[in-house]
Parts: structure tokens; sequence; C-alpha cells
């Protein structure tokens, strides 16, 4: 078979695969179906050239193979022609950028309605905080952590004292209400993922980072680090689970705040009885069994 | 090709009209025409070994070291290739080696990620094909620095000893991922945390210390031992490609260099370059202060320009033999020139876009993602140049121009998923997925091992006077485009699924199950692009004794390195008399020429009566 023939299969074949793919997005669960667009657009320009720049490769390849006698062009430059395709592809570039760039401006503003979580990143697993009654989330120092303080609140903080802690890996969100995700990690590089929303960002010990989103299907999805962090990391899920606006009130009033925490270590300690700190040591044993 | 260059340079051009014999244009004689300035310096004297050790061993013969180099690289690319195998049987059935734990699989992911992009590719492209071409292409006797180049390589040896003897110390080869990223890879928690890690930044070290010492002598062989009537404007592509790419290397190495010392004083002497304050197992370590994201710059500061280093010899060697092969001059020489040039100086402004995510102050994206983009648009215009050139050519559709068309193919394919993740909102979803895995694997992992593969092919008969097998070659180059691209191409796809990468195992997630086919598909695939590689070598050892007699310039070509008194070229290259260079290297079917090539040491009275481009 002719060599030309065989990358033109293999062209087309690209094309069919991209069109009769079963594996393709996961449904979208946020508001960031933009990026969606934006890479659906990309496919458009970008497979366009792509195809473009092989079918002409393919051409001459078949219609200019190698005769004794055959009559070369030479014909060194052509200004004319470097000028158009330079222009047409910055062209090109140009309206790539631009929706790119208006959708990181969305994603690097904050509405003002967004509802503070902080997600609390270690090997292996996950934690979260949640505002209480104030709004406000308190602040913490990683030397503060300890099994009685387990995300590190600073105690003179007032702010602190209602913050809704959640010492699980999985969290509740409510439909249509805009998170804003405050990562911080107390050990290494984490990233807390969920592939449905298309958001992530690193959380990196020493510094508070942020992204953020409107979860808006109801339903449960699953939470993966997403950031090389040591020999856990496929290991490292969670869980979120979007729920509309009453059982979202229910589940969260359900949770315990950070004074409750207190009040109740101090109750067992009176009791003589010694507090097993509810991480998810479960997952470490697991992975070091293989050793 | 400029004349502004000549006029400063004072060089005097044979003209863009017809060349008259003399007798139209009255007074003018061959000698009047043929004329190039003499030489500024005297020749250069050699060392000559006389023994095996100093012929083959510490050898200052830049072809030898440039093959010591090839075949090193090779090794190490090998002992990459099987990490990547033992790795593609884990993803595609795990549990099918029983061997296989998560520390392991981490400690192959990393080594195969630093073994392939820095040891291998970098060694190969610049060590290899950088010392065995530069001189034979400017027509200099050998590297200026002879004895500093042989301690090049021995460097490079060491780094390697260093490198794999990691494999057999406690704890094992580091498992940081290749990126290396702090805090995770001098903590317990990651394998190989203690001498794995160690020995990676002394052998990354001593790279950088080798590496310099070689990329100087390339530079300066490149600017000052030129010989008479090569001028910047007439060199090769692929010496432009290696020169741009050493000028990058010696800017972006030092970063690199900085970040493993800095890394190894935290890790040793418990500084606090990277590492902030750190819980770990519930105790609080003694480190403070420190950013991770500093480590994150200063290797992405390197890391991107290392991409370009790749490529842009690539690029060069891949324009020669296009050029070569479908006889006719490339298109467009000046705009590629400038395109490896403006590539070479705009890679060093994007390299936070492999950052979008990792929680640096994010209005930098918009910064970032306007110089990634803008740096598409040289590049492409080098695409458009490679496949105008074969546009009206006469195009042999032999084994090196196969592995071209292969490199058009994938290049193309990967630079255009570079759009996707450079574009800083697209990246957002995609990175850390296996959109990225296939994306760089495309772009810097088989598009320029296609150029590898070709320039092989095209240049064994100048290195060993024998023509490699022809159609042991296109079994190698089908099975390797056509199994490639079937391992990258779908696995775009599992990034857009959300398949997060450097995961051990991927559980049963609803999303990822759906995935499972693809990658025993994708796993098998490897194996088979693996095994064909092993053709090449069959092949190689098969035609070095028995192939088909090459001779002299069996391609056809016009440079330089084709034209040496002996084939192989012997030490010192030229004989008693260096050559003089009348003209560019892409004369190829020059209307009036009686044949399709002009080598660039054809004086113009030897070709009277054509219509040469002034170059």
């Amino acid at each position: 078979m002719h060599p030309g023939i065989i990358f033109f299969l293999v062209i087309l074949g690209s094309v069919l695969f991209h069109i009769f793919t079963p594996w393709y997005w996961t449904d979208i669960a946020s508001n960031w179906g933009g990026m969606d667009d934006t890479i659906t657009l990309t496919f458009w320009i970008g497979g366009g050239v792509f195809i473009a720049v092989c079918l002409f490769m393919i051409y001459c390849v078949l219609k200019f193979s190698y005769k004794k006698d055959r009559k070369v062009e030479y014909k060194p430059e052509d200004k004319k022609l470097e000028k158009i395709l330079t222009w047409a592809t910055t062209i090109g570039v140009a309206a790539l950028l631009a929706p790119g760039l208006i959708i990181w401006n969305q994603y690097v503003s904050v509405p003002k309605n967004a509802l503070e979580i902080d997600v609390m990143a270690w090997q292996w697993g996950w934690q979260y905080r949640l505002p209480g009654e104030d709004g406000k989330l308190g602040t913490t120092q990683v030397i503060n952590i300890n099994d009685d303080n387990p995300f590190g609140i600073n105690l003179d903080d007032p702010y602190g004292q209602d913050d809704v802690l959640i010492q699980s890996d999985l969290i509740n969100l409510e439909t249509n209400q805009p998170v804003k995700i405050l990562l911080r990690s107390v050990d290494v590089l984490h990233n807390w993922y969920v592939p449905q929303f298309r958001a992530k960002m690193d959380a990196v010990p020493g510094i508070v980072t942020y992204y953020w989103f409107e979860p808006n299907k109801i339903g449960e999805y699953e939470v993966l680090c997403a950031e090389y962090c040591g020999i856990g990391h496929y290991a490292m899920r969670g869980g979120v689970e979007v729920q509309s606006s009453i059982d979202y009130k229910k589940w969260l009033s359900e949770q315990e705040t950070f004074k409750e925490l207190i009040a109740k270590q101090q109750k067992i300690e009176f009791g003589n009885k010694k507090i097993v700190k509810n991480n998810n040591f479960l997952l470490n044993k697991e992975i070091y069994k293989e050793e | 090709m400029s004349d502004e260059y000549e006029n400063k340079t004072g060089y005097q051009a044979q003209s863009s009209e017809t060349i008259s014999s003399g007798s139209g244009g009255g007074s003018r004689t061959a000698s009047d025409i043929d004329y190039v300035r003499p030489a500024e310096v005297t020749d250069q004297d050699l060392y000559h070994g006389h023994s095996f050790i100093t012929k083959w061993v510490f050898c200052q013969d830049a072809k030898v070291i440039g093959v010591q180099y090839f075949l090193l690289a090779t090794f190490t690319g090998v002992v990459g290739l099987i990490l990547s195998w033992l790795m593609r049987l884990q993803l595609g059935f795990p549990g099918a080696a029983g061997f296989m734990t998560a520390e392991h699989y981490y400690q192959f992911v990393t080594m195969h990620g630093m073994i392939m992009v820095v040891y291998f590719l970098t060694a190969l492209f610049l060590g290899g094909f950088g010392n065995y071409l530069i001189p034979l292409m400017v027509g200099a006797r050998d590297m200026v620095f002879p004895y500093l180049n042989m301690v090049s390589f021995w460097s490079f040896f060491v780094a390697v000893g260093v490198l794999l003897a990691s494999f057999f110390v406690p704890g094992g080869p580091t498992g940081a991922g290749w990126t290396l990223y702090p805090p995770q890879t001098i903590l317990e928690g990651t394998p190989g945390s203690g001498w794995g890690i160690l020995l990676m930044c002394i052998s990354l070290i001593l790279f950088v210390a080798g590496f310099t010492m070689g990329g100087l002598n390339y530079l300066i062989t490149v600017l000052q031992a030129r010989t008479r009537g090569m001028t910047l404007m007439r060199m090769p592509l692929t010496v432009w490609g290696i020169f741009t790419a050493t000028v990058l290397a010696m800017l972006a190495f030092p970063a690199l260099l900085v970040g493993a010392l800095m890394m190894t004083l935290d890790n040793v002497l418990g500084t606090s370059f990277f590492m902030p304050t750190i819980i770990q197992a519930g105790e609080i370590l003694e480190y403070s202060g420190g950013s991770p994201i500093l480590f994150q710059h200063l290797f992405w500061f390197f890391g991107h320009p290392e991409v370009y280093i790749v490529a842009l010899p690539a690029f060069g060697i891949v324009s020669d033999l296009i050029s070569v092969h479908s006889r006719k001059n490339i298109f467009g020489y000046r705009m590629m020139v400038w395109a490896i040039v403006g590539i070479g100086g705009l890679s060093f402004f994007v390299w936070a876009h492999h950052m979008y995510v990792s929680g640096m102050n994010p209005w930098f994206g918009f910064f970032f993602a306007t110089t990634t983009l803008i740096i598409a648009i040289p590049t492409a215009m080098k695409v458009y140049n490679w496949i105008i050139t074969l546009w009206r050519g006469n195009i042999r559709l032999n084994v090196v121009m196969l592995w071209c068309l292969g490199f058009i193919v994938t290049f193309v394919n990967g630079g255009i998923t570079g759009i996707f993740l450079g574009n800083v909102s697209i990246d957002v979803p995609l990175s850390d997925t296996y959109f990225v895995v296939a994306h760089f694997h495309m772009v810097m992992g088989i598009a320029p091992l296609m150029v590898i593969m070709g320039a092989v092919y095209h240049w064994f008969p100048l290195v060993a006077g024998r023509f490699l097998n022809e159609t042991l070659g296109k079994w190698h180059f089908w099975l390797t485009f056509l199994g490639a691209y079937s391992i990258y191409f779908p696995m775009h796809y599992l990034g857009f699924i959300g398949v997060p990468r450097r995961y051990f195992e991927m559980y049963d997630s609803p999303y990822m199950t759906s995935a499972v086919g693809m990658n025993e598909f994708i796993s098998m695939a490897a194996f088979i692009v693996g095994a064909a590689q092993f053709i090449l070598i069959f092949n190689i050892i098969k035609t070095l004794k028995t192939g088909k007699s090459a001779g002299s310039n069996p391609w056809k070509a016009n440079s330089l390195e084709w034209l040496t008194p002996s084939v192989p070229p012997e030490h010192g290259n030229w004989g008693d008399k260096l050559p003089v260079v009348h003209r560019w290297p892409y004369d190829f079917n020059v209307p009036g020429a009686k044949e399709d090539f002009i080598t660039q040491t054809t004086p113009p009275s030897d070709v009277v009566g054509t219509e040469v481009e002034k170059t």
C-alpha cells in the first residue's frame, strides 16, 4: 500500500474516533460549561488545522513521489504566502485565546455570595470546615493541630468557635450555591478535584489557595487527589454530595461545631477516657500492608 | 541571504541572476566569482590518539564522542523503555506483576520520566548529534576544546552511573515524579526519599556540569570555527537547531542546578528553602517558612526551555532531511532560522503554563497563556514550511522520509493539544489528567523520536559507511508510528473522562471503569512499539558488517558532512585542506544545473548558467 494512503487512513481513523468515541467528558455538574465550550471551539479550529496540514502532506506525498525526470520547483521564499500564513495563524490563535482568558477571568473572580469552605488535606485524606452562624471562618495555624484541635484553629480567634467541622472525607454542598474552596495542606502538595465540576487547584503547605464553582446538579461525586502526593496518592479519594437546599440545611444542622467538639472532649477527659482521632487511618493501613 | 550581512562582512556574494561565464559580463573571471575571504586563523592542531584507550575510550575526537553519547543515551533509553513496559503492565493489567507495589510503580514513573527527558533525549540530540554533526557541518576539524569535550562525555557517564546506582541503594530510587516537587520528594511517604533523591540530585548536578562543558564547545565551535565562506545564514538548519538549543540549555540548566542543590540542602542539612511548617504522622517537622512553589518556578524555568532543547534540534534535523529527500530547497530558510531563534527566546517566558493550578498567583495565568499561544505562531510557520517544501518536490519515499512524515503528523497533533493546555482555562479541567500525559508524549516523546530515527537512517551511511536495511526499516517505522499513535491518540480521551495521571490503580470509579478496555489496548500497543525498537538494534548489528556499501554522498546531499575525503570521515575530518563554502546547503534542482543538487563547496564557476539564489 502507498504510504500516503496509510497516513490518510490514520487521519480518517482519528476523525472517526473523535466522532464516535464512547470516552468523552463526564457530564458536567457545575457552572464551568464555558470550559467545555472553549474546548469544543479548540477542537474545531485545532482539529481543522491538523486535518488540513495532514491532508496537504498526504496529497504532496501521493502527487510528487520520486520520478527521475520530474520537474521540481525552485522557489526558496514566497514573502506573500508567508505573510498570509502568519496572519491567518495569528488570527486563529487570538480567536482561541480570547475565550480562554475571558473564562479565566471568571475563574479567578469569586462571586461575593460564595460560601467559603476550608478544605484541609494531608497524607492521605481530606477534612472540611464550614463557617458557623457568623459567616466567617476562624484563622488557623499548622502548629495548633493536635488531637483536640484537628483543624489547628487559633483558639483566641472568636470567628473560629462556631466553625462547623466535618472530620470526614465526605462533604455535602447545596445546589446552585457558589462555593469558594480554600485549600490548605499540612504536609505536601495535594489537589481537590471533582471531574464533574471541571475545576481544580493545588493545596500547598504554607499558603492558602482557592478556586470557586457552583454545583448545579444534585448527586454524589467522587473527589480525587490530582497532584502527586506520595505513595498513597491514588487512594486519596473523597466524596461530595450535592443536595437540594432543604436536605443540605438538615445535614448542616447535624454537624458539630468547634465549640461543641471542645466541650465533648472535656467531658470525655473527665471520664478518664482517651480520644481516638477519627482520621482516615484505615487508608494508611491498607497502603502500608503492601510493603 | 541578507544583503546587510554581506555588506558588513565585506564578503562578495554571487549574484542572484544567471551567472555569466564572463562573456556577457565582460571582465569577470572564474577566480573573481569564486572569491572567498581568506581564513583569519590558522588551522587547528589536534591531539591524535595512539592507543586503544586514547582513540576509543578517553577520546577527543568529537565524532567518537558523539557516538559514545549516542550509545550511552540509547542504553539509558532502553532502561526507560523497560520501565515504561512495567508501568503499562500495571495500568493495563493491574496486579498481573506480583512484585509491582505502589512504591515500585512511582519509582518507575519517576525514573522513566527523568531518563527519557534528560538522559535520553537531551543527551542524544545535543551530545550525540551535536558532537557528530556540528564540526562536520560547519567545516571544522573538531570541536574547539576537544579535551573538555571528552570530559563532558565522562561526566555524563558518571551521572548515568549515579542515576542507575540509585536502583540499588536502601529505599531504592526516588519515586517523587520526574518533576521532583517538594515537600513530598524528601519526606517519608514518598519512595526513595532518603538515598534515592540524594543520588538523583547528585546525578543531575553532574549532568549539568558535564553538559556545560559540551555546550560551550558547541557554541564556540559554531561561532568561531566555521570554515571559509560558511556564513551563519549558510548553516544547515540542523546546526541552527542544535546551536539555539544549546544556548537555551546554557541558560536553563543553571535553574535546575540550583533547584537540585537547594533541595539537597533541605534534605541533608535541614534548611528550609522549599519546606514550610509541616506535620507528618502527627509530628511537627523541623522546617518552617520555605516555599514549595519556588521550586516549581525554578524547575519549570528549566523545564520549559528543556522542551525546546529537545524540540529545536529535532526541528533543524527534520528540515534538512525533508529538503534532501524531497530534492527541493527548504522553503523559507530565513523564516525557519528566525522561527528557531524566536521560539528559543519565547521559551523563557512561558514556564508557568505548567503551573496554572499550582497555587501561584492566579493572575499570572493571563500573561503566561498569552505568551504560550504566541509561541504557537512561529511553530506553526515551521510546520507550514515543512509541508510547502514537499509541494512540487521530487519526494523519495524511503525510510528517512517516512520518519519525517510521521514526525509531521505526531508533532502537529501534539502541538494542537498543546494549545488546549496552554490556554489557561482549558488547562483547568485537563491538567494532571491523562490528557497531559498523552500531549507531552506525542509532542516531545514520539515526535522527536521520529526525527531521531529518521536521522539514524539518514546518517548511518556516513557514520558506518553502509546503508541500514530498508525493509527492516519500514517494519520498524510502521510498527513504531502506528503503534505509538494508537497509544497516545486515544489516551487524550482518558483525560476528558477525568482519569488523573500518576494513579497506581484506578479502582472502580464509575467514569473510570469504561476506561479499562482502553487501558488494556494501550498497554498491548506499548509492548509492541517497545519491542519494535529492537528491530533497529538488530538492523544496525546486521548491516554494520554486511550492509550495502554507501560510498560518498549516497543521498546526493549538499551539506559539508557528506563531502569529506573519506567515508566514514577520519579524525580531522578534511584531510589536508579545509573545505571552502560557496552557497547554502539547499541548492536542489536549481534551474539550469546539470544535476539535481549543487554541493556547498561547488564554486560558482562550476555551475555557470544556473539561476541559484543569492546566499
